[in-house]
């Protein structure tokens, strides 16, 4: 996928993005095993990832989700569905 | 003897243009439009170079690039090819692996070793013993390196350009010209490209005495060139596919970077040798590189030629080259001649001597080819009971095809062996990629256009989404063009598999039986497809040896992996020009014209510092000493500049900043540090309250922009009403500096600066010289300093003013060096320099910075939690002895203790204040816990020892940045 086609601004290269990586939200209360599980460990093997990607010209960002394997997206998921809330 | 024939009918020279050039410093005369091959073999010149291992004499064999028989040496360029490199007017050349001369080579003589080096004979020999390796190695490169690089060469730099298209064809023969002719009148948007100088491909070789496609040839050339949908590059390589059909396209000029909805391959295939002793002799081509050399260049490459073939190719070969004036003297056909159709009977009626089922057993010749030995084929040998001596100067081999299929391959392409013809064809696709011609297996002018239209009508359809995928196999022919098994043992071997390497039949069998036996190995170990020609004439013969010998199909068999380029590209064109946009800030030009040296920042352009470079440390010593006794400015207008508003503004700093930033007051500042999910330090700047809604960001240089990516992640991600507005190009910014700053400043702005309204790290909003401006009381060189953010517009005005008021001062401007100088001797760091992809505030002694038990959440916070109690590195400072050369000692001289390293240096600089050299150093924490002095391994080896410092080194009660000067002095 060099091309990023994209439900808002069209098709853009996807030199103009970058890759935030898989959508993930820091478990808050976790004990140590599980935090550094979340800050070291990405998922590597070939499946459907819901993804981060940020469009630096406009500094929006979207999600997607991908198939790492045939590095096709599959679809696009609307940020309101994986926001979350951190504790103040 | 001129071997110029009659001017044939599609030739490239131009017979009105001589060029004269030069070969092994004999003179030679051709014509424009030559290549370098064609204009020597014209002047009788046959042996063109010396093959790479046994330098065995070679001549033109392809004529197409499929061989590198013909390497040559210009004054600029090793390793030119002779085959489509075009001569030009004064060209000194010689050949590449010549040891002497190509007729008197004194290398030749390795040939008579030749049964002592057997594949694999370097990687089993030279390893021992051990210590004779360099001698050997010495010996082995001398030998094994092809032509000489010039290294005075010329910096030549091409520029690329990008183009755009519904549809690529590569290749502008007659498939290609008629798919991308069909998918233009489909009113697609397409790019033909062709690596030839002239469209035509095979039509004006192989099919350049037919009259029937004389018609469909002029009107398809016609079409093409000027149809206003079809853009037309020849001498044109797409040499490699790329996601998404992105193809660079490799011109004279340099690089197309050509983005395409969908790709046509009408690129054809490569005719392929037949094996037999001394199958590399000059005089031996392949058919089709004979009739290129007639057609194209109008040269004779023999009087009295035999052809070997196993397809119609092969006959009308040899009528060609009765047309040319050559004496055919016999056509062997390796299989019946029933089978041939109409070619076969012209040959016959011309009287020509056709012999059917038999092989050629050997060439025979010295320095080309005298004699063939010929007989009848049993089985897969000769008989040579009844073998027959023919004379002859040319040997024309037409016995298989491979399609071109090494873009198709990188596109993920899927290729099978049709044992109908003998030949690998397209199996299946990827998206968008789609193909035609004799590369899919069509050979009939008939099947050829056929299978060209049908391809432009899927391609159309695939453009407008309603694609089928059509059945490949339509056109496809019903008969064989290649031979299952061209291959001719003899017990003398010297029948030669890859010409490039010298590899022959037997060094293939060895390393299979060595344990080789997949293709992949008996590639790498045997090197066959290698070489510069990678393959393209050597692959499907190891392929059926390996077959063969393994007991296994073709398909079983496979095929190793196309990678790109396709064709070598030169440096110059995949360097191009220097793209590198740079940001400039709007006093550039005063810098410039105040003798700034420049250094690049991030993507910034910086003054450095002020001054002549032959003066470099002492212009920097005089700035810093400017800002500590009197007034120093500064351009920061570099700075990342964000401004942060709205309900939810304090919640975001908070949750991406360590430090808490809801309880900052309105009106003043606070130092922000930003740390990753692992609690590595990514940025620093300060933070300023505007209004209880509304904060004022700042960022280093070269994070600016992702600063602001971060701060909007958590806008997005995390619900908050913020809006955020990235002001770092759009607002200048100016630090001025020093104990006579405020004096300075005060005439000029509506803000009052007196100590009580505007304590430092306040922040305030007012006038300056008319201007809008915000002035931030900073400390980040620890004097009396302030930070003014101004509109970029307004930044050259306010400069010169400021300069202006404070020259009775004996004001300075300064640059990033000096403010590097400034900043060390506060012990500040520099995020990035001072700290890796690694370092965590504690071990910067920034714990003060890092709110564990007051935040209920930042970002790294359980991170830092973990990592307060295990710091594996402390940064360090360090002092040498006053008098200590200003310069020893570098960034990233190592810290040793008892032979190991225990640190390095992050910053060191000569303090002008100190007057000695401080610095910074990471080191390791066990050591960092002893109090023993520093020692650091400086560029000759030298060690030089430092005493540990306590930071920061200048000012440590910071009362000069903090307070009225004034006040400071009394």
């Amino acid at each position: 996928m060099k091309l990023l086609e994209c439900p808002v601004i069209g098709k853009r290269p996807i030199s103009e993005f970058d890759y935030m990586g898989e959508i993930r939200i820091p478990p808050l209360a976790a004990d140590e095993k599980t935090w550094s599980e979340y800050v070291f460990n990405r998922k590597g093997a070939p499946c459907s990832l819901k993804e981060a990607w940020y469009h630096r010209p406009t500094g929006r960002w979207y999600v997607v989700v991908r198939n790492t394997l045939t590095d096709e997206i599959e679809a696009h998921v609307d940020i309101s569905e994986v926001q979350y809330e951190l504790p103040a | 003897m001129n071997y110029r024939l009659e001017p044939q009918p599609y030739e490239w020279i131009s017979r009105d243009n001589a060029i004269r050039f030069t070969f092994e410093g004999r003179e030679f005369q051709a014509f424009e439009g030559d290549s370098i091959s064609s204009g020597l073999l014209a002047n009788g010149q046959s042996i063109l170079g010396r093959s790479f291992k046994y330098h065995r004499p070679r001549g033109a064999l392809t004529l197409a690039n499929h061989d590198v028989n013909a390497l040559f040496q210009t004054d600029e360029k090793p390793n030119v090819r002779g085959d489509v490199v075009a001569l030009e007017p004064g060209m000194t050349l010689t050949a590449c692996n010549v040891n002497g001369t190509v007729i008197k080579d004194k290398d030749a003589k390795i040939e008579y070793a030749a049964r002592f080096l057997p594949v694999g004979f370097y990687y089993k020999t030279f390893h021992k013993p051990k210590k004779l390796f360099p001698f050997w190695e010495k010996i082995i490169r001398s030998k094994a390196g092809l032509g000489q690089v010039n290294t005075q060469w010329d910096a030549q730099r091409q520029s690329k350009s990008y183009a755009f298209c519904d549809l690529l064809v590569i290749g502008a023969g007659l498939s290609g010209m008629q798919s991308a002719l069909a998918a233009a009148d489909a009113q697609l948007n397409v790019v033909l490209v062709d690596e030839n100088p002239f469209i035509g491909g095979s039509l004006d070789y192989q099919l350049a005495h037919e009259p029937r496609v004389k018609a469909l040839r002029e009107s398809l050339k016609a079409s093409v060139s000027t149809h206003p949908n079809i853009r037309l590059y020849t001498s044109t390589l797409a040499v490699g596919w790329y996601t998404d059909h992105y193809l660079p396209l490799l011109t004279p000029h340099g690089i197309i970077k050509l983005r395409s909805r969908a790709v046509v391959h009408a690129t054809g295939v490569m005719e392929q040798p037949a094996v037999f002793r001394n199958n590399d002799l000059p005089g031996v081509m392949m058919a089709s590189g004979i009739q290129r050399l007639i057609s194209r260049y109008a040269v004779k490459p023999g009087q009295n030629a035999l052809v070997l073939t196993s397809n119609d190719e092969g006959y009308r070969a040899a009528l060609d080259m009765c047309e040319a004036g050559i004496a055919v003297v016999a056509v062997v056909d390796m299989e019946s001649i029933a089978q041939r159709g109409e070619w076969a009977e012209r040959v016959l009626a011309k009287g020509i001597r056709v012999l059917e089922k038999h092989g050629i057993y050997e060439a025979i010749g010295r320095q080309s080819v005298q004699r063939v030995i010929v007989a009848p084929l049993s089985g897969e040998s000769c008989d040579l009971a009844k073998k027959d001596v023919i004379d002859c100067d040319l040997i024309a081999m037409s016995v298989g095809w491979v399609p071109a299929a090494q873009l198709i391959y990188q596109a993920g392409g899927k290729l099978s062996y049709d044992e109908t013809l003998q030949q690998f064809v397209p199996e299946s696709l990827p998206k968008g990629i789609f193909v035609c011609g004799r590369l899919n297996g069509a050979f009939t002018v008939d099947q050829r256009i056929s299978d060209a239209k049908a391809v432009a009508q899927e391609a159309v359809a695939f453009l407008k989404g309603q694609h089928e995928p059509r059945d490949l196999s339509q056109y496809r022919d019903t008969t064989a063009h290649s031979h299952p098994w061209p291959i001719i043992e003899h017990p003398k071997g010297k029948n030669f598999i890859d010409f490039d390497e010298d590899l022959q039949l037997k060094d293939l069998k060895n390393a299979i039986l060595e344990g080789f036996d997949n293709i992949e190995l008996l590639k790498r170990f045997s090197t066959v497809g290698m070489g510069p020609s990678q393959g393209k004439h050597s692959n499907m013969n190891a392929i059926r040896v390996l077959a063969r010998a393994q007991g296994l199909s073709i398909n079983a068999t496979g095929s190793t992996t196309a990678r790109p380029f396709f064709h070598p590209v030169p440096i110059s064109a995949l360097a191009g020009r220097r793209f590198r946009p740079e940001r400039r800030s709007p006093l550039h030009a005063w810098h410039e014209a105040h003798q700034a040296k420049f250094m690049e920042a991030g993507v910034w352009l910086r003054p450095e510092y002020y001054g002549a470079s032959s003066a470099r440390l002492d212009c920097i010593q005089e700035e810093v000493e400017a800002v500590r006794s009197r007034l120093g400015i500064i351009d920061v207008s570099t700075l990342g500049k964000i401004e942060v508003m709205g309900p939810d503004a304090a919640r975001l700093l908070d949750l991406a900043y360590t430090m808490k930033m809801s309880t900052l007051k309105q009106g003043m500042t606070r130092y922000a540090l930003m740390v990753d999910d692992s609690g590595v330090i990514i940025d620093d700047g300060i933070v300023g309250r505007v209004a209880s809604d509304q904060f004022y960001v700042t960022a280093t240089t070269s994070h600016a922009d992702a600063t602001y990516k971060v701060l909007s992640k958590y806008v997005q991600f995390c619900r908050l009403n913020v809006r955020l507005v990235n002001r770092t190009g759009s607002l200048a910014a100016i630090n001025l500096a020093g104990p006579e700053s405020r004096k300075v400043l005060a005439p000029l702005t509506s803000i009052s600066l007196s100590e009580s309204d505007f304590p430092y790290l306040g922040m305030r909003e007012g006038l300056l010289c008319g201007y809008p401006v915000r002035l931030i009381r900073v400390g980040f060189v620890g004097e009396l300093g302030y930070e003014i953010h101004l509109p970029h517009d307004a930044a050259l005005e306010v400069w010169q003013r400021l300069m202006a008021a404070g020259q009775t001062v004996g004001i300075k401007p300064f640059g990033v060096e000096a403010q590097r100088i400034l900043r060390l001797e506060k012990g500040h760091i520099i995020i990035g320099q001072d700290t890796d992809g690694l370092t965590h505030p504690y071990e910067v002694g920034m714990s003060w910075a890092v709110p564990l038990n007051s935040k209920a959440w930042f970002t790294g916070k359980p991170s830092l939690a973990r990592l307060k109690s295990s710091c594996q590195r402390q940064l360090v400072g360090f002092k040498l002895a006053q008098g200590a050369p200003k310069d020893l000692v570098k960034e990233c001289h190592l810290v040793i203790d008892n032979n190991e390293m225990v640190g390095r240096v992050t910053s060191v600089a000569y303090s002008p204040t100190q007057q000695c050299v401080i610095g910074l150093v990471m080191l390791d924490q066990p050591y960092a816990d002893t109090s023993n002095p520093i020692h650091i391994r400086v560029d000759d080896g030298r060690l030089i020892r430092g005493e540990r410092c306590r930071l920061p080194f200048y000012d440590p009660e910071g009362i000069r940045q903090t307070s009225a000067v004034e006040e400071v002095l009394l």
